[in-house]
């Protein structure tokens, strides 16, 4: 798929995911956009802050809603090639949770660290 | 420069629109290049020729097709997003079996693809809302 690399160099895209998972589409829409993107060969990273973190957790129930459970999605991302997903540890501890509860594999990163992981993409999505 | 646009948010209940439109006539006018305007969530409901806002509030959807018009802008809406919120072309509503079709002048529909090619090809791509 390198033809649609069109530029040659891969570029550095960082998802940012700040709201939960339901109640609002954005969440979902964003990981449509990740799951196409990862076609185009980017170097693809996906930041977790705020009520985003919520998009992780384990053992979401959705049925009542009336909405597709889409965090098995998130499992899948490896098959993508997405493999750097960071989590902002102040989202996690105000929201009494840790690394155990979430679906995948995280880097948990302060918010410090998130600030120079944004600092260093050519293309921010926020969702 | 080249700038990417991404619009996130639909006309009237969220500025992302009016703003976005600002930004992008303001970058032509001091002679930078629009690579695309992708328009996703519920921003697809900007591209939909059946709005009919008071006549004394702005037309952000007329607006958008004149700025097309004159410009020659890509105005892109994202087909899943579109499918979603009831927007379609022509060829999309036969597809689907619908009896009406409601895109307004140049706007387009295509995939997310579309947005992703414009963070590579542009030198900047500007989020409006969300």
């Amino acid at each position: 798929m390198s033809e649609e690399n069109a530029g040659g160099v891969a570029k550095k895209f960082l998802y940012v995911n700040r709201k939960a998972p339901y109640g609002t589409i954005y969440a979902l829409e964003s990981l449509e956009v990740v799951l196409i993107g990862a076609a185009f060969e980017q170097d693809v990273s996906l930041a977790f802050l705020g009520d985003g973190v919520y998009q992780l957790t384990k053992g979401q129930d959705t049925k009542s809603l009336e909405v597709k459970n889409f965090s098995p999605t998130y499992r899948a991302l490896e098959d993508y090639d997405v493999t750097k997903l960071y989590v902002e540890e102040g989202a996690l501890q105000a929201r009494g949770l840790s690394e155990s509860d979430l679906v995948v594999p995280v880097e948990v990163v302060s918010a410090q660290r998130m600030a120079e992981i944004m600092e260093g993409q050519d293309v921010i999505l926020s969702f | 420069m080249k700038f990417g646009i991404l619009v996130n948010e639909g006309p009237y209940t969220h500025q992302a629109s009016d703003t976005a439109y600002q930004f992008v006539k303001a970058a032509l006018a001091k002679g930078h290049e629009i690579y695309r305007v992708f328009f996703y969530h519920d921003g697809v409901n900007n591209a939909t020729r059946l709005t009919v806002p008071p006549q004394d509030d702005r037309n952000i959807v007329k607006r958008w097709s004149e700025l097309a018009a004159q410009h020659k802008l890509d105005l892109v809406v994202c087909i899943a997003a579109a499918q979603r919120r009831g927007l379609m072309d022509k060829s999309e509503a036969k597809r689907n079996g619908k009896d009406a079709d409601n895109i307004a002048p140049g706007f387009r529909i295509s995939g997310l693809g579309q947005l992703i090619e414009a963070g590579i090809q542009a030198d900047r791509l500007v989020v409006f809302g969300a």
